[in-house]
């Protein structure tokens, strides 16, 4: 197939965010079609030892009660937790750089954060360097 | 029919997108001549399943949907 690639700056630290930026990522791969994901600040904090737990509702949180129905409604309809996106998006060859500017900026340690996801540490050069090549770019 | 299915994917119950995810497992895990069928329930992957093939580049050879929403797509890797 042709040369396609794609790569997604994952920017927002909204869980529901994070959610459509592994589903989509998830989609590429599905279609054998590379994915890099570049996390960084809020995105970040989300790869932290229980980020994704952590991680709020972009709206209507309401102190944790919106999160709490939307995992409700998530286990209801079957819907794969960001847990089973994160895993099989890796199962499936997506690869996750971290920002290590971020880090350095929230106190981050590698080892804080959860290092079978992350493939590769690095700030902007990294991302613009796998991002030449890729004609499809988001960022969430 | 006659074909012969090497693996068959369960994706019965399962949303948006586990069945493209565990169709393109099955691919990887797979050897170049299997025969795999996925059978699922989610509409829309009766759908998706079809396009995320055609840009692997790989021929269905058989796909079916009943009325009440089960369906399978049988391929050759």
């Amino acid at each position: 197939m042709e040369n396609k690639k794609a790569t997604i700056i994952v920017h927002s630290g909204d869980f529901d965010k994070i959610m459509s930026a592994f589903i989509v990522g998830n989609g590429f791969v599905s279609m054998g079609i590379p994915v890099t994901m570049f996390f960084t600040f809020w995105g970040l904090l989300a790869l932290k030892k229980n980020g994704f737990k952590k991680a709020s509702l972009s709206k209507m949180n309401l102190l944790g009660l919106g999160k709490f129905m939307i995992n409700l409604k998530m286990r209801r309809y079957n819907v794969a937790s960001l847990d089973t996106l994160a895993e099989s998006f890796k199962k499936l060859g997506g690869k996750i750089i971290a920002c290590t500017m971020t880090m350095q900026l929230m106190g981050l340690d590698k080892k804080d954060l959860r290092e079978n996801l992350v493939d590769e540490y690095g700030t902007v050069g990294t991302y613009c360097f796998t991002t030449k090549d890729a004609n499809i770019t988001l960022f969430i | 029919m006659g074909t012969k299915v090497s693996r068959t994917v369960d994706c019965i119950g399962e949303n948006c997108p586990m069945p493209l995810v565990k169709t393109r497992e099955a691919i990887m895990k797979g050897k170049k001549g299997d025969i795999i069928k996925v059978i699922g329930t989610h509409l829309e992957s009766f759908k998706e399943i079809p396009m995320a093939l055609e840009a692997l580049g790989i021929k269905i050879l058989e796909k079916s949907i009943e009325d009440k929403g089960k369906w399978y797509i049988i391929f050759k890797i």
